[in-house]
C-alpha cells in the first residue's frame, strides 16, 4: 500500500517544487563554483600536493554527498513533524486502509526520490564541466541516495518522537553543519586533530563522501567502497528499526 | 520609546536561548574548518590590500562580516515577516504608545544588539586562536554592528514587500552567493577583472574589505568609502521600512 502515501508527497511536491530549487539545486553548485573554481586556484598552488587531482575534482563527490544529506534531513524534519501535528496527513492516510509502515516507507521513498533527482542534476552538472574523472561516478548516485537514506531513517525516527521543532535547530546547528564542514567534504580527514578522526569514520556522511569521491576519481577498490556502503546500509536500517517504532507508539492507537 | 521593544524580544528570547546560542557556533565551525583544515592546504594568502596573512587570518574577519549580515537578515526578515504576518505584534504594539518608526527603530536595534554580541563572542574565539595581531582588531567591532545596520535596514524594508514566505527564496538567493563570492573565502584578485566590478558593487564586499582591513591592523583612507557605502545603505533600508510600515500597519 505505501505506493499510495508515495502519491501524496510526489503530488504535494508538484505544488511546491519552485521553492526547492533554489536549497536543493542551486546551492550545491554555488558551494562547488565558489570552491572548486575560486578557492581551488589557492588550494591548487599551495604548499603541499597532498590532494593529487585538481582541488574541484576532488571536492566535487564531496559536495555530491553533503548535499544528499541536506536534502535527506531537510525532508525529514519539519515535514514528518508537520505530518504527525499540524497537517496530520498522516491521520488521514491512516484513516484508509494504510497501515502505519506504508505511511513510513511511503513517506521514505518520497525522501530517495528527492535526494536522486537533486544528486542527478548535480553530477551532471559538475559531468558537463568536466570535473569528474572516471565513469564509475554513475554508481556515485546510488550511493547518494543510500547516504541521504542513512540519515533520513534516524531523522524520521527523532522527528517523530520530538514535541517541538526547537530541537531542529540544534540538529541543524550541531549536527548537520559540522557533518558538512568536517567529514571529509572540504579537506582529506588526514587535515584534522587525531582525536577528531575516528568520530569521523562512524558518521554516515564521511563513508558517503568517502564512497562517491573513490568513484569519481576512478580510484575505487572493492572491498572499501563495499565497506562505506555497509555502515551506510546499517545506519539506515537501524534508523528505520528506530523510525518504525516510533511511527507505531505515535500513531497506533 | 524604541527601547521597550528591545526590551520585549529580550524577554522573548528567554525561552529561545538555544537558538541564541546555536547563532554563535555556525562562523566558528567554519573558522576550524577552513582555517585549520584547509589552511594547510592553501598556505599563505595575499590579502587585496597587500598583506600576506595566514589562510585562517584571512577568513576569520570575512566570517565576522558574513555572520553579521546573517544575523542581521536573519532577524530582520525571517523573525520580523513572522511578527508583521502571523503574530500580529505590531499591531498590538501600535495600541500602545509606540509608532511605526518605533517599530522600526526597535527591531534594528535589537538585531545589532544580538549581532554585537556574538561578534564579541567570536573575536574573543579569533583572539584565543591566535589569528589577532593589532588592537586594531577592536574596531571590527562597530565595523560588524555597521554591517549589521546596512543589512538590516534593507532586510527589514524588504520584509514589508514580501507577500509569502515563498519570497524568502530571494534572500536567499541573495544571501548565498554573497557569502560564497565577496572576496571571503579568496582574494579579489582571484577574479578576472570584469566580474570584480561585480563583486566590488556587493554590499559584503565591502563588509568584508572593512573588518579584514582592522583585524590585520591595515588602516587607511580607503576604509571609509566601504563605511560610507554601509552607512548610505542601512539608512536607505531604515527610511523605506518607516515609510512602509506606515503604510502597511496605519492605513
Amino acid at each position: 500500500m505505501w505506493p499510495r502515501a508515495l502519491s501524496y508527497w510526489l503530488l504535494n511536491y508538484r505544488r511546491t517544487w519552485r521553492g526547492s530549487v533554489v536549497s536543493s539545486f542551486l546551492t550545491p553548485l554555488l558551494f562547488l563554483a565558489a570552491m572548486g573554481f575560486g578557492l581551488a586556484t589557492l588550494v591548487d598552488r599551495g604548499p603541499n600536493d597532498a590532494l593529487g587531482v585538481p582541488y574541484v575534482s576532488f571536492i566535487a563527490p564531496g559536495v555530491l554527498a553533503a548535499t544528499a544529506m541536506q536534502t535527506a534531513v531537510g525532508e525529514s524534519t519539519f515535514s514528518v513533524m508537520g505530518a504527525i501535528k499540524w497537517q496530520r496527513q498522516y491521520h488521514a492516510m491512516l484513516a484508509g486502509p494504510m497501515g502505519v509502515t506504508d505511511v513510513l516507507v511511503g513517506h521514505l521513498v518520497y525522501v530517495a526520490l528527492r535526494v536522486l533527482v537533486t544528486s542527478a542534476v548535480f553530477l551532471l552538472v559538475a559531468g558537463a564541466l568536466g570535473v569528474l574523472l572516471s565513469w564509475w561516478v554513475v554508481l556515485a548516485l546510488p550511493v547518494a541516495v543510500l547516504t541521504g537514506m542513512a540519515f533520513a531513517t534516524p531523522v524520521f525516527a527523532f522527528a517523530a518522537t520530538t514535541e517541538s521543532d526547537a530541537g531542529f535547530n540544534v540538529l541543524f546547528r550541531f549536527v548537520v553543519m559540522p557533518l558538512f564542514l568536517f567529514s571529509g567534504t572540504f579537506f582529506p580527514i588526514s587535515q584534522l586533530p587525531g582525536v577528531l578522526q575516528p568520530v569521523a569514520w562512524f558518521t554516515p556522511l564521511w563513508h558517503g563522501v568517502s564512497a562517491s569521491r573513490a568513484l569519481s576519481l576512478g580510484t575505487a577498490e572493492v572491498l572499501p567502497v563495499l565497506g562505506h556502503v555497509l555502515v551506510l546500509a546499517v545506519w539506515t536500517a537501524g534508523g528505520f528499526l528506530l523510525a518504525r517504532r516510533a511511527f507505531r507508539s505515535r500513531l497506533e492507537v | 520609546m524604541a527601547r521597550t521593544l528591545v526590551e520585549r524580544n529580550l524577554r522573548a528570547f528567554r525561552h529561545g536561548w538555544i537558538t541564541l546560542v546555536s547563532g554563535f557556533f555556525e562562523p566558528v565551525f567554519y573558522l576550524f574548518s577552513l582555517g585549520v583544515g584547509l589552511g594547510s592546504l592553501v598556505g599563505a594568502v595575499t590579502t587585496d590590500s597587500g598583506a600576506e596573512v595566514p589562510y585562517a587570518a584571512f577568513v576569520a574577519p570575512a566570517l565576522l562580516a558574513a555572520s553579521a549580515m546573517n544575523g542581521a537578515v536573519y532577524d530582520s526578515t525571517f523573525n520580523v515577516f513572522f511578527k508583521l504576518k502571523y503574530a500580529k505584534l505590531y499591531d498590538s504594539v501600535l495600541a500602545t504608545p509606540l509608532g511605526p518608526r518605533d517599530v522600526a527603530v526597535g527591531e534594528i536595534s535589537w538585531a545589532l544588539l544580538r549581532g554585537q554580541v556574538y561578534a564579541v563572542a567570536f573575536l574573543v574565539v579569533v583572539a584565543v586562536a591566535g589569528l589577532v595581531e593589532s588592537w586594531w582588531a577592536l574596531l571590527a567591532l562597530p565595523a560588524a554592528t555597521l554591517i549589521g545596520f546596512a543589512f538590516a535596514g534593507v532586510g527589514m524594508a524588504a520584509t514589508t514587500f514580501m507577500r509569502s514566505w515563498v519570497d524568502f527564496d530571494y534572500v536567499q538567493l541573495a544571501i548565498l552567493p554573497m557569502f560564497l563570492f565577496s572576496a571571503t573565502f579568496f582574494p579579489l584578485s582571484t577574479y578576472p577583472d570584469s566580474l570584480q566590478l561585480v563583486v566590488q558593487a556587493t554590499p559584503l564586499y565591502h563588509g568584508v574589505a572593512l573588518v579584514r582591513d582592522v583585524m590585520i591592523g591595515q588602516l587607511h583612507v580607503g576604509l571609509l568609502g566601504h563605511v560610507a557605502y554601509l552607512v548610505v545603505m542601512g539608512l536607505v533600508g531604515f527610511y523605506v521600512t518607516g515609510r512602509r510600515l506606515e503604510r502597511l500597519l496605519l492605513s
